[in-house]
């Protein structure tokens, strides 16, 4: 091999680089335990004493099992957050992007990724200080604003082995998927400007109040940190899908129906595209349940199986529904159905055992079937992606069955040998559900149709009807999802 | 010369155009299209909505010929198309008056 002198002392300089490079932050990045290690042993040389010794290392040894702990949680907390975002984009970009007509691919998908990018600032803002800033009934505080005292150390009313930088982060991807849910309803027809205005006040007014209802310190409806009215929700069955779909209802009926419906055919452009944002969903919902364990212990392993259960039951129920219907079991209506099971698992992930997981996801499958099936046609609104067919349906129905099924021996979260649900005896829980989802419902109602009515004075909220005829990937972003002539 | 266009049923399309190349024909412009004749189209259910689809998929292929080739292509289609369902398609033939090659200007027969 031939090799000119200059260059070999180049590359001698950066493998030379690359060394000290590696070195110096080693040496520099030595943990404490090591450090503090020696003066321990050189005290138990000194003194005499053995009980203060072993005390002492005690301490050194509890300190390092904490700080072992730690480490696991947030590595598996770190990855959930991961995960969570992967169900905006590109899982939820993906599965609402092949069910438009082509000429819309861009738009819709171009509406979860602006939230991903929108809300992370409004996050860093106000949003995690509105939800888990303060110990206020209806609404956090500004506690938190500008992610002020969220660093290193862990908040110990939420998350007490994870810095709360890792909490903060992990609960934002939840802000962010939540509003985009709502785009299914809006989708071919609702203006890119309104879109964005709407929902990020929608965040504001919404989100926070009824995130911190029901998850922060103090909220109403929140079933460990003393809410009025304990609410299971383990991992937002009336938090994100019961406000994002019955806002979602809203939207479809405030719009009106897209030019042509029902009468012209509207068939997914690209079901192979929502094939693959079903699976990525399914994956990501992973981070989505387990991760809201807040660590990587046995809450979780239990949340994450209950999770995959109830997305396979429902994903054979709704299958199975629909073959007996139409002979036939179709992609769309498995990938659906899977969806919904996951649904419908969000609340209960966190409290019921493998068994109730499956029997969650049959009635799931089923009953979601029938509402974007039946009772969408029976009443004619145009939720274009049934997003309160399968969010808002398969919401209300978890958050109802989390108190049927859930269970002490999962989770003792009102104290040890404390009743939480239905099979513990504990009838009284479905009803403390239902104030939840009522809450919930109602709060998204009048919330939605009050912003809608306030967006539509500003920006508008529907395109013209030449622009949805056109295609909102031309008209509202000026380009086209397949250039097929290039 | 003669032009053929020859409307078929794709999954038949890779044996008529091998079939055609056996017979000494070089040349011809393929196209997907849809279309129907007295064949029904087929329904399709997304999530509990059903479309009646009435435009199927069809395989065009066009191509000018010397007269003297024009039969055996036809008896070369005819044989490998058939499937004898309803939808096989068609053949339509009409006279062309000229053909030009673009690249040296050569002009008739010369120019297929």
């Amino acid at each position: 091999m031939k090799c000119e002198g200059w260059k070999c002392s180049f590359s001698l300089l950066l493998v030379l680089g690359a060394i000290l490079f590696t070195a110096i932050p080693l040496s520099a990045q030595q943990p404490p335990p090591s450090l503090a290690a020696p003066p321990t042993m050189m005290a138990s040389l000194a003194a005499p004493e053995t009980s203060k010794t072993v005390s002492e290392k005690l301490t050194q040894l509890d300190k390092d099992v904490k700080a072992a702990q730690s480490s696991a949680d947030n590595a598996w907390m770190l990855v959930s957050a991961a995960l969570v975002l992967m169900m905006t984009g590109p899982g939820l970009a993906l599965f609402y992007g092949g069910l438009v007509r082509r000429k819309n691919t861009l738009a819709i998908m171009m509406q979860s990724f602006a939230l991903m990018a929108l809300i992370t600032v409004m996050w860093a803002l106000v949003g995690y200080s509105l939800c888990f800033g303060g110990d206020g009934h209806f609404i956090g505080s500004f506690e938190h604003a500008f992610l002020r005292g969220v660093g290193a150390d862990p908040n110990p009313d939420y998350s007490g082995t994870i810095p709360q930088l890792t909490f903060m982060v992990y609960q934002l991807m939840f802000a962010i998927i939540t509003p985009a849910l709502i785009t299914g309803a809006t989708a071919e027809r609702m203006k890119f400007s309104g879109t964005v205005l709407f929902l990020t006040l929608w965040f504001l007014v919404v989100y926070a109040p009824l995130a911190h209802m029901v998850w922060g310190k103090g909220g109403l409806l929140n079933a460990s940190l003393g809410g009025k009215f304990p609410t299971l929700d383990f991992a937002g069955g009336t938090v994100v899908h019961i406000s994002s779909g019955v806002s979602a209802l809203v939207c479809a009926l405030y719009l009106g129906k897209r030019t042509g419906y029902p009468k012209q055919p509207m068939p997914p452009h690209s079901l192979v595209l929502s094939f693959i944002g079903a699976c990525l969903l399914w994956v990501g919902w992973f981070g989505f349940n387990a991760g809201s364990a807040l660590a990587s212990n046995s809450l979780a392993s239990s949340a994450f199986v209950a999770t995959h259960f109830g997305a396979a039951a429902a994903a054979l129920s709704w299958s199975a529904a629909e073959w007996i219907k139409n002979g036939r079991a179709s992609a769309l209506g498995a990938i659906s159905g899977a969806v919904a099971g996951l649904v419908a698992i969000t609340p209960a992930a966190g409290f019921v055992g493998p068994m109730p997981a499956l029997a969650i996801g049959i009635i799931a499958g089923a009953a979601c079937y029938w509402m974007v099936t039946k009772v969408k046609a029976l009443f004619g609104y145009d939720d274009a992606l049934d997003a309160f067919g399968v969010h808002g349906a398969g919401g209300t129905i978890g958050a109802l069955l989390t108190g049927v099924f859930a269970q002490q021996v999962i989770n003792p979260i009102f104290g040890a040998d404390k009743p939480v649900g239905g099979l513990d005896g504990h009838w009284s829980q479905v009803g403390n559900q239902l104030v939840g989802v009522v809450i919930a419902w109602g709060f998204a109602l009048v919330g939605t149709l009050v912003l809608l009515k306030i967006v539509d004075l500003i920006t508008g909220v529907r395109v013209p009807e030449e622009h949805e005829i056109e295609g909102l990937d031309i008209t509202e972003h000026g380009e086209e999802a397949y250039n097929l002539e290039s | 010369m003669m032009k053929i266009e020859a409307i078929i049923q794709p999954s038949r399309f890779e044996s008529v155009k091998d079939a055609l190349r056996e017979i000494g024909i070089e040349g011809m412009t393929v196209t997907e299209v849809r279309g129907h004749g007295r064949q029904k189209g087929h329904t399709e259910v997304y999530r509990g909505r059903e479309y009646t689809v009435d435009l199927l998929p069809k395989i065009k292929l066009e191509m000018v010929l010397p007269d003297g080739l024009v039969n055996r292509a036809v008896d070369t289609i005819l044989k490998t198309a058939k499937t004898g369902k309803i939808g096989d398609g068609k053949i339509f033939l009409s006279r062309v008056e000229e053909a030009i090659r673009i690249r040296n200007e050569e002009r008739g027969e010369n120019a297929l």
